[in-house]
């Protein structure tokens, strides 16, 4: 790899040390199964990312692991690149507030139009609550939690997340980050990972 | 079959023209009869069946063309059949979807040949050929409203071509055929009709009106307005334009609901659905139907508004949930509801229910305070519904078992749920009785339990408060059952919804009761509590900062010990996660307020680990990480749970050897305010036990407390000052304090009229170092004493005692008797004599005492009759106070010009004090001794008490070995001796000989004393038989050496005495 491309990196995983980079470029390259690191054209697909999250960074919900996948892809082309490898995971593992945020709202917005509506809410929250043989509606509790997100996150009354909305939010509550459902690692997954990947940082 | 279909059908457009079917039950019912009728014809009519149509049907298909098979000329796009009419036009003909057909063996071959498009083709046949039958027999045959000629128009035609056409008897016979598929289809729809709900004026007027008084901006609100489009009223109760009330049409609205647009619905006989709204600028209504036809306006609403539906749905649950009583309070309105609802049949009690609902529950917001939910409702409905959670739990098992490691936080949940048992317990409401055992329940455990040797200096909670539940009388509030549903979802719900419905209670006002016990009532606590126990950071921070809230109320306290949470959280403080620890630390500072807590924290390790959050960097250095910032932060909490947790001995002593002290002497170097509170907090209460007190000293904590004593924060000056105030308990610490420079800021603290606990605290201090005759002088300089003064007047008891206390310790220092009469301070003082405080009245008297001191003085308290106050006080019960009594009155009988006059005119004045003489407290003991021997030197009450026996009592006090006592008891004797033969009386009551052991006691004073008294004595010939005997001659000589010249004397008169008497005995003998 030319040395303008690992700065470029460096720039990209601005979270990890430059040591810390070249790790997890081995880690992309080793998934990838790609041993010639001249071709660094490959990129990991959707399964294995799903793969890498769940077995990993311990996620089990599918579809946020999805929505995971499609906030790592940045430019919609169905692969995890390097780049948008280095970049995901600055904000996945070691993100500020500031990043996380913008972040899960990425994760949360399915349709990418700057807000979280009321049907992608429900959607999202529509596993959340187990259902009640005795409720009329079965959707009858998870609406209501929808209303109850809205209301407590919708701060200019328009019936939907802005990233505003959520932004401050998050901030009031920091609970609030993850409100549609586990998008971030554990922080023990995170340790478990990092111990891994970073071992033998010294090294390279 | 044209009356049926015009009338009974329902056809989507009320107009004319083509029209649309709509697929309702009815229509559909309509048409099978007619595929089966048209289906049959060819085969049961063969005859008939063959009948030419006069005009063709006509029709869009949308049959393939290669369906047909023998009998038909199929090309691509068109089918001719073979069969012909006399003109040579083909019976059938299709060409590009459009279908002509001429006979009913036509049509029934089609129905054949569509198969399972039956239906959709006669729909569409019915829907182009408004009236077939005119079609098929000639226009005179269509279908007319009112009386029909055409069956005798058509016998005529019969008649006239009698022989020649038989057509027209095929005619007859189909005409007739049709008319009863009309009768038939006519009686099948009017029983289906008959079946439907059928919409009044007045029905839908009462559904209006009733969901106007819904109506509102507010959140709870159902709506934001129902109105009608139009305001005039037909005298029949409609408001649509006559020609739309032709088609049924009752009248139109505009309804705003909260979470959608304007909603434009009409109402019909048939039901209510949405038109096309009105176009405000043409003033023009589209009455064209948008939607589904629903029975009334609440379904349509509940249909169309997920807020309208919510909030239906809360109201209904909120009345489910009625006594019946309060249902029967329906007012006039609703009994018109009811029985409107009655009337319109039976198939329809579901609405009827829910209509009758509604007003009931509007009526549970509006005007709550009317109804009284019954205690029988409490015991009835909860545990019904912990049923049904248990039933969710149940599936909730099953469903979870299946997904992965997300749920184990569920799991876990579940199992750590409470048993049936148990949680039935926690829903029903206890009984008075029932709070009234478990009240007696803790006090006899509370009994049993030792240990509970707790700190003087703190109040502590009652522990036998009777638990307040929301008892029968009192309302249930709206967040009452908002909570409940969310601690539904806590329940049920998975990480994300747990995580929402914590964050959304906290918007409640968790700091207001009704809140606090609502969570409790609904079983919250245990769901929050068992949060705590699982994996999940989250969950445990957001229980957390709700239990840290709503444990400020002491009932909830009592149910998170009762419930296990105290353990959970000292197990949380072994967490890595920071925030985590400061809110378990917190919480458990606030749920450790009672005693039982506290042991449990201690029981189960709290205080080590506690102990161990105060470990962090120094605060005051510069460039602190984050990561230390959040050290400090665990340890200001870690010390808030300490503080509380240091109200028990037992837990004192734990985190004194938990090595919690230079701990806390490093953190009260913390610059910051909300960290020295807490630590200074834990300190003073710490302080009543002499082990912290030597720490305090030794680890050098003095300077810091006197430090901060001047800080702006007034707790933590309070905090100071207590703890300086039981700390110089101690000689070496009052030094301290003054070395330090702490007297002035405590001065300066007494200008803190208004908060009167900091005053309290800050006299107490200066009580305490005013023992120290240096900090007095100090005191002097910086004149504290007029402050003192200035502050007997309108202050509460705690700060009175500290004052008075500070101002008799003062009054030991000559030139201070002086400054407090001239500040006008004696008088207060001796005021104060009449009080009932026994603390506060062992400090006034010990005050009054040292002032009468000061001659000057004296005739003040003399005035205001200071001495008859004080010997009053011996009929206090506390000995303490009869003792400090005592002693003050020893000097004011000294000082006093007339003091034994005064002291007989007090009736039964000198009984009482002989009498207390029987007391067993030897300080009592001493100082009435010393005040007899005052009173003694006045003759006639030397005569009074003797009479009261006071020589046999003071020889039964001599065989005291304490030399307070010995000194103040020998100078009774001495002076006692005064009177008739109390000198001998003495020696026959056998008090010489323990008088003559008391001169080899160490004490000088005591020394004086007895020599005084055996001089006395001595001066009765068996008394100094009895000294000799007992070896005082040879103690005596060597007291003549000594350089007191009271002793000297005394002693050296004695000797002479015993020595004449010898003399005097020589001489008889050999004289």
């Amino acid at each position: 790899m030319s040395l303008p491309d690992l700065q470029k990196l460096v720039k990209l995983g601005k979270n990890f040390s430059r040591k810390e980079v070249k790790c997890l470029m081995r880690l992309f390259h080793d998934l990838v199964g790609e041993q010639h690191e001249r071709r660094a054209v490959s990129s990991l697909d959707r399964g294995k990312f799903m793969n890498i999250l769940h077995n990993t960074f311990r996620m089990t919900d599918d579809m946020m692991m999805g929505r995971v996948f499609c906030a790592f892809d940045k430019d919609n082309d169905g692969y995890i690149c390097l780049e948008e490898w280095i970049g995901g995971l600055s904000v996945f593992l070691r993100g500020s507030l500031d990043e996380k945020i913008e972040f899960c709202f990425n994760v949360y917005d399915w349709n990418g139009d700057g807000s979280i509506s009321w049907g992608e809410m429900f959607q999202m929250l529509k596993s959340s609550l187990v259902k009640q043989p005795t409720e009329e509606d079965p959707d009858e509790g998870i609406k209501d939690l929808v209303d109850i997100t809205l209301k407590k996150m919708d701060h200019d009354h328009d019936g939907m997340l802005s990233f505003a909305d959520f932004e401050k939010s998050v901030r009031e509550e920091h609970l609030l980050l993850e409100a549609f459902g586990s998008c971030l690692p554990d922080p023990k997954a995170i340790i478990a990972f990092e111990g891994q990947t970073f071992l033998n940082a010294s090294e390279i | 079959m044209g009356v049926a279909l015009t009338r009974a059908a329902q056809w989507t457009t009320a107009g004319f023209g083509t029209g649309k079917l709509e697929i309702t039950p009815l229509n559909e019912s309509i048409l099978q009869e007619i595929i089966a009728f048209v289906e049959n014809f060819s085969s049961k009519h063969p005859k008939e069946s063959s009948l030419v149509f006069k005009e063709p049907l006509q029709w869009t298909t949308t049959l393939e063309p290669s369906r047909f098979g023998s009998g038909y000329e199929v090309s691509k796009l068109s089918v001719t059949s073979v069969e012909t009419d006399k003109d040579g036009r083909p019976l059938l003909r299709l060409s590009a979807s459009n279908i002509e057909v001429l006979s009913f063996s036509q049509l029934s071959t089609i129905l054949r040949v569509a198969q399972d498009k039956k239906l959709r083709e006669v729909q569409a046949c019915l829907e182009a050929n408004r009236d077939p039958v005119a079609k098929i027999l000639g226009a005179s045959y269509a279908t007319v409203d009112g009386e029909d000629y055409s069956v005798l128009r058509l016998l005529e035609k019969v008649k006239q071509d009698d022989d020649a056409n038989h057509d027209a008897e095929f005619e007859m016979k189909v005409f007739l055929l049709i008319q009863q598929l009309d009768m038939q289809l006519m009686n099948n729809s009017l029983k289906q009709i008959s079946q439907e709900v059928r919409l009044s004026p007045a029905t839908v007027k009462n559904e209006v009106e009733l969901l106007e008084s819904f109506c509102g901006e507010e959140q709870e609100a159902v709506l934001k307005s129902v109105e009608y489009t139009s305001d005039y009223e037909f005298s029949n109760g409609c408001r649509a334009p006559p020609w739309r009330q032709v088609h049924g049409e009752i009248c139109y609205l505009k309804i705003k609901p909260h979470d959608t647009d304007t909603l434009y619905v009409t109402c019909s006989t048939a039901g209510v659905f949405l038109n096309g709204g009105v176009d405000e600028e043409k003033e023009k209504t589209d009455y064209e139907r948008k939607s589904e036809v629903y029975k009334d306006l609440v379904n349509l609403l509940k249909q169309r508004s997920s807020h309208f539906a919510q909030n239906i749905v809360k109201q209904d649950f909120a009345v489910y949930k009625e006594p019946l009583s309060a249902r029967q309070q329906v007012d006039p309105v609703d009994a018109e509801e009811e029985g409107q609802t009655q009337r319109s049949g039976d198939h329809q009690t579901k609405r009827a229910h829910e209509k009758t609902l509604q007003p009931t529950s509007q009526k549970m917001t509006s005007s709550k305070k009317k109804l009284e939910p019954s205690l029988k409702w409490k015991t009835l409905g909860l545990p019904a519904q912990s049923e049904q959670s248990d039933l969710k739990e149940q599936s909730e098992n099953g469903k979870r078992r299946k997904t992965g490691k997300d749920d184990t936080e569920t799991e876990k949940t579940d199992k750590k749920l409470p048993s049936p048992k148990s949680k039935k317990r926690a829903n029903f409401p206890p009984s008075p009785l029932h709070a009234k055992h478990s009240g007696q329940i803790s006090k006899i455990s509370g009994v049993w339990t030792e240990e509970f040797s707790e700190s003087s200096s703190e109040s502590e909670e009652d522990e036998d408060q009777l638990d307040r539940r929301q008892e029968s009388s009192t309302d249930l509030p709206s967040e009452y059952w908002q909570i409940q549903k969310l601690v539904k979802y806590l329940k049920g719900g998975n990480q994300t919804a747990t995580v929402i419905a914590l964050c959304s209670m906290r918007d409640f006002n968790l700091a207001q009761e009704t809140c606090q016990l609502a969570i409790r009532d609904v079983g919250g606590l245990e769901v929050l509590i068992n949060l705590l126990d699982t994996d999940e950071i989250k969950c445990k921070i957001g229980s957390l900062k709700i239990l840290k809230e709503i444990s400020r109320n002491s009932q909830i306290r009592r149910a998170i010990a009762g419930f296990g949470g105290l353990q959970m959280m000292v197990n949380i403080l072994d967490s890595p996660e920071k925030k985590l620890k400061c809110l378990a630390a917190e919480t458990i500072a606030n749920v450790a307020k009672f005693r039982r807590a506290r042991r449990t924290v201690r029981k189960h390790g709290g205080i080590k680990r506690l102990v161990g959050l105060l470990d962090c960097v120094p605060s005051d250095s510069a460039n602190l990480t984050p990561e230390q910032e959040k050290d400090i932060e665990v340890a200001r909490c870690g010390a808030l749970a300490l503080w509380s947790c240091s109200k028990s001995t037992r837990n004192k002593e734990a985190i004194r050897k938990a090595g919690g002290i230079p701990l806390l002497a490093r953190l009260l170097k913390s610059p910051h305010e909300n960290m020295l509170i807490p630590v200074v907090g834990t300190l003073q209460e710490c302080a009543s036990e002499q082990s912290y007190r030597t720490a305090i000293q030794s680890e050098k904590m003095i300077e810091d407390l006197v430090k901060n004593l001047s800080r702006d924060n007034q707790e933590l000056q309070m905090h100071c000052a207590s703890a300086i105030f039981k700390c110089a308990e101690e000689k070496e610490t009052r030094e301290l304090v003054r070395q330090f420079d702490g007297l002035k800021p405590l001065v300066t603290l007494l200008s803190m009229s208004e908060n009167k606990q900091l005053l309290a605290a800050a006299t107490g201090a200066i009580w305490k170092c005013s023992i120290s005759l240096e900090n007095v002088a100090k005191f002097q300089e910086y004149k504290a004493i007029d402050l003192l003064v200035g502050l007997l007047t309108d202050q509460p008891e705690e700060v009175l005692v500290n004052v008075v206390g500070a101002l008799g310790e003062c009054a030991q220092e000559q030139s201070n008797r002086a400054i407090i009469r001239k500040c006008g301070g004696i008088q207060p003082l001796v005021s104060l004599l009449t009080g009932t405080n026994q603390a506060l009245l062992i400090n006034v008297t010990k005050a009054v005492g040292a002032c009468a001191i000061d001659p000057e003085n004296m005739t003040i308290i003399d005035r205001m009759d200071g001495l008859r106050l004080l010997w009053s006080l011996f009929k206090n019960p506390n000995p303490d106070v009869q003792a400090s009594a005592a002693w003050a009155i020893c000097p004011c009988i000294e000082n006093s010009k007339d003091a034994g006059e005064v002291v007989r005119s007090f009736v039964g004045g000198l009984e009482l004090i002989v009498n207390l003489l029987k007391s067993d407290n030897k300080e009592v003991l001493a100082s009435v001794c010393a005040a007899i021997a005052k009173i003694a030197k006045d003759e006639e009450n030397l005569a009074v008490i003797t009479d009261h026996g006071v020589v046999a009592m003071l020889a039964k006090l001599t065989k005291t070995t304490d030399d307070k006592l010995r000194r103040y008891l020998a100078e009774a004797i001495g002076n006692c001796c005064m009177w008739g033969s109390n000198r001998m009386s003495f020696g026959e009551t056998g008090a010489v000989a323990p008088l003559v052991h008391y001169l080899k006691s160490s004490d000088t004073m005591v020394h004086q004393a007895t020599s005084v008294a055996l001089f006395q004595l001595s001066k009765d010939a068996n008394n100094c038989i009895t000294m000799h005997e007992n070896g005082a001659v040879k103690l005596l000589l060597s007291l003549v050496g000594s350089t007191d010249e009271v002793l000297q004397e005394a002693a050296a008169g004695c000797v002479a005495n015993i020595r004449r008497l010898a003399l005097a005995n020589e001489k008889a003998r050999y004289g």
